[in-house]
């Protein structure tokens, strides 16, 4: 297996040119104040109406072209690292690395008249830090990665999914981090229409898998848990569910379920709809989206009332363990992952993801990771978690939140929109928001 | 078939940048197919260009192997040294190799590099002389550079102004004899060229541009050159660096189509079936004359060997190569000279040249009438050729950006590179 790795990455929309990344480069790396010797080097867009700036920083290529154009091996990629490495007692000064790179990723120093390249300080960067405006960030997701990609794959190795969907992915992740001694309850919907049900006879898991209604899916895994515990069997019951399946004719039977506590890991996978049966609205539509029963037309534009805050809901059943989570923010969806199945030992635990749906939502499907880190970006979702002893907290708290016209513009379904509904959309955002701060400041309280 | 004979899947003859390239492109498609390298070295692969510093002993011998046995292992790579192509049977997909043995492939890349072109000089068969292009010729070299104490350097190509300079750095007094009338021709321009001049005059070497050797004899300090307009000069030591050419000996009778180099497409195959080349050896199209050219440089023999990696393998991801562009760099004495693209001014384009006396940076860029650049040089002056060589490749118009560029074709280059292919 391949590895992945750490990297650096920029945001040229949140930079503003001040340079101090360069200026704790050339600290960290030259001992002086000389930006001209750091090794990411910010440019300054002239004579352009909205000024932009532009990066210059090596991207450690998995392919690196100034590796093989070295003819003294003075260059190479770190396998456990990633980071292109280069020694100075095998280089000869010939530059012919930076006639290689295509990204000025290795330069000349004229300060030690050798070429320097950015080395992520022994994955430690000194640039990210320094930067006031989080343009910078080091990204240390691949550590996940990593470590998973040693488990065991329990999902079958073919799948009917929409191209750039992403609960492929979480169904790996999810399957992977319980383990196999796992019973699987998924209701009907696009977890089993992709192929978790499985297809002639065969389930498309390694661990058992069923099918419950729509309606008993909760129930139905409550009763399995407890026959198991009754022959004294420890198995990790898990459902995913789609939005549709949890929060309108599942609804009950979820209830019910966390009501009495039963021990269960309940994952909602929210698409905004019943998108497996042909794009259907849910009770978690939100207001002004298309889909085929909210059309748009002379008489309607798209779903007209404000969608269920279901993950709200279940913090009101006193769950062992709510949460919200994003694909976009694997971290953080890790650590959520790891809290609900340790909840899920002694209580009901909740946890309800992000699915950005490329087929009914009307985007391209190498999108799905950036209309997901969007809807955070604008706090049109916010990633927060519960239990009954702490209360609720953000866990990715958004201060300075895009405008959710940047969310909105990202997808067909709301291109309908006019000015009052995107403006009644952007003050539902703010009110959300507003809500569930209230809750957190209650928990501090209280 | 004889059981004797080895079998292959692919068959790459020569070990350095364009067939490491094209081992890495194999393996990323194909990860099974048994690869075989035969070289006529007798050393782990390693760079011709690295060799003037081995001579000059910044470069440690054992240190300059761009590969060891255990990237061999880990590739299923067969690597056999001392086993040069000695003849090609490309109708009966086989080929004999210097120790007597021979294989038989699917596919076979000829990436056997270069061998030094020794000029057909009166006299040249009766006196010794060095050249500089395998790791053997460079310790030689290194040897007797510290033992001279007048030395003559023949061509001023790259290997030869490397190779001088490490003369006068050991304390010989050097000549450099050259027959056009600049130095490093066909890489620098005159201005350049001019300032590299001033740099090894300073030194203390000798230049006779636009001097051409008529006679060679053995004397008593070694050699004895006779020069066109009679002047005699003495060596203790000879270096012949006059440019180099395709080794494709082993062609005779293969029908594989030949010119200057081995002539290819632009997938790098050659005119036989099952038959590849890249690299110095290869002649593949050029990106601005669109007819076939030599364009033996390091970075292009990359490109060309994963080009043909790539279609030896059957990867759907190949894309038909762009055509070689040069690029060179060049350190001397401290001080770098850049070369990317062509120094040719296309007709109704346009030239624009800076020079700073006070810093000693020259600059020199030019354009195509629609704007693209088609080659810019430096010298002192540092730019990222990679850079440079994409916004020749990608052919972008930089007439709302020359002046600026010109200016600074660091900085400026860098914000076309972010914006543009990010």
């Amino acid at each position: 297996m391949g590895r992945a790795y750490s990297t650096i990455a920029f945001d040229p929309a949140k930079c503003d040119g001040c340079g101090d990344c360069m200026t704790a480069c050339a600290q960290a790396k030259t001992g002086t104040d000389d930006i001209a010797r750091s090794r990411i080097q910010i440019y300054g867009r002239d004579g352009a109406a909205d000024k932009t700036f532009e990066l210059a920083l090596c991207r450690q290529c998995a392919d690196p072209k100034c590796v093989t154009v070295c003819p003294a091996g003075a260059l190479d990629k770190d396998g456990t690292s990633g980071v292109i490495g280069w020694d100075a007692s095998k280089c000869v000064d010939c530059l012919l690395c930076t006639v290689g790179c295509a990204y000025a990723g290795i330069a000349l120093d004229e300060g030690t008249g050798h070429v320097a390249k950015c080395d992520t300080c022994d994955g430690n960067p000194a640039c990210v830090p320094a930067c006031p405006k989080g343009a910078l960030k080091h990204i240390t997701t691949a550590n996940i990665y990593n470590e998973v990609g040693d488990w065991e794959d329990l999902f079958a190795p073919g799948l009917a999914g929409c191209q750039g969907c992403n609960t492929e992915l979480l169904m790996r992740h999810t399957l992977r981090r319980v383990g196999p001694d796992t019973v699987l309850a998924t209701p009907p919907g696009c977890v089993p229409g992709m192929g978790s049900v499985g297809f002639n006879g065969t389930t498309g898991t390694k661990v058992p898998v069923f099918h419950p209604l729509l309606t008993n899916t909760a129930a139905m895994l409550a009763g399995i848990k407890r026959q198991y515990k009754r022959v004294g069997r420890d198995v990790q019951a898990l459902a995913i569910a789609g939005d549709g399946g949890a929060s309108d004719v599942g609804f009950q039977s979820l209830s019910g379920a966390a009501e009495r506590g039963e021990q269960m890991l309940f994952m909602v996978v929210d698409n905004e709809g019943y998108m497996n049966t042909g794009m259907q609205r849910s009770s978690c539509t939100p207001y002004g989206a298309w889909t085929s029963t909210t059309p748009v037309g002379e008489a309607t534009r798209g779903k007209t009332q404000d969608a269920k805050n279901l993950p709200l809901i279940m913090v009101n059943h006193r769950c062992a363990y709510v949460a919200t989570a994003s694909t976009a923010y694997m971290e953080d969806l890790y650590d959520k992952l790891d809290k609900a199945i340790a909840a899920s030992k002694t209580g009901f635990a909740y946890l309800h993801v992000y699915s950005p749906c490329t087929t009914g939502w009307r985007f391209p499907s190498n999108l799905n990771m950036e209309v997901a880190r969007k809807a955070v970006e604008t706090n049109f979702v916010m990633l927060w978690e519960y239990t009954p002893q702490a209360g609720l907290h953000f866990t990715k708290p958004v201060d300075d939140p895009l405008p959710v016209t940047d969310y909105l513009k990202a997808m067909g379904r709301f291109r309908h929109l006019s000015p009052e509904q995107v403006e009644h959309i952007q003050k539902k955002v703010v009110e959300n928001q507003k809500f569930v701060e209230r809750m957190t400041e209650h928990a501090h309280v209280g | 078939m004889d059981r004797a004979i080895e079998h292959t899947k692919y068959l790459i003859a020569g070990s350095s940048h364009a067939a490491l390239e094209a081992i890495n492109a194999i393996r990323m498609h194909d990860a099974e197919g048994p690869i075989t390298v035969v070289t006529r070295d007798s050393y782990l692969p390693y760079s011709p260009t690295v060799l003037p510093y081995v001579v000059s002993g910044k470069s440690a011998p054992a240190r300059i192997f761009l590969r060891d046995d255990d990237f061999f292992a880990r590739n299923k790579v067969s690597y056999r040294p001392e086993s040069g192509l000695k003849a090609l049977h490309a109708d009966r997909n086989s080929v004999e190799l210097a120790d007597g043995s021979s294989v038989v492939y699917e596919k076979l890349l000829l990436a056997t590099g270069a061998s030094p072109a020794i000029p057909p000089i009166p006299g040249i068969d009766t006196v010794s002389y060095h050249v500089l292009r395998t790791l053997d010729d460079a310790l030689k070299l290194r040897g007797a550079i510290a033992e001279s104490k007048q030395a003559v350097v023949l061509g001023a190509g790259l290997v030869g102004m490397h190779a001088a300079e490490n003369l006068v750095k050991a304390g010989a007094s050097v000549t450099i004899v050259e027959m056009s009338d600049q130095l490093t021709s066909g890489y620098f321009d005159k201005v350049a060229a001019d300032m590299i001049e001033q740099a090894f005059r300073d030194a203390g070497a000798k230049i006779m541009t636009g001097s051409r050797v008529v006679r060679l004899e053995p004397s008593a300090a070694g050699a004895k050159l006779t020069l066109e307009n009679g002047t005699t000069l003495e060596a203790d030591l000879l270096l012949v660096a006059t440019g180099v050419k395709p080794n494709m000996g082993y062609l005779n009778g293969s029908g594989v189509e030949h010119a200057q180099g081995i002539l290819v497409d632009d997938r790098m195959q050659t005119t036989a079936a099952n038959v590849w080349a890249a690299g110095d050896c290869a002649q593949a199209r050029g990106f601005f004359t669109g007819t076939k050219v030599m364009n033996a440089i390091l970075p292009d023999a990359t490109i060309q060997g994963r080009v043909a990696g790539m279609a030896m393998a059957g990867d759907p991801g190949l894309k038909d190569y762009a055509g070689g562009v040069p690029l060179n760099t060049y350190h001397f004495f401290g001080r770098h000279a850049i070369s990317v693209g062509s120094s040719t001014v296309p007709e109704g384009g346009e030239m624009v040249t800076r020079f700073d006396e006070k810093t000693g940076r020259y600059l020199k860029a030019i354009f195509a009438p629609d704007g693209c650049l088609t080659g810019i040089f430096g010298v002192n002056e540092f730019f990222d050729g990679g850079v440079m060589a994409q916004l020749i490749l990608r052919r972008i118009d930089l007439t709302p950006l020359r002046e600026r560029f010109v200016a600074n074709p660091l900085a400026v280059g860098r914000e076309i590179m972010s914006q543009t292919w990010r």
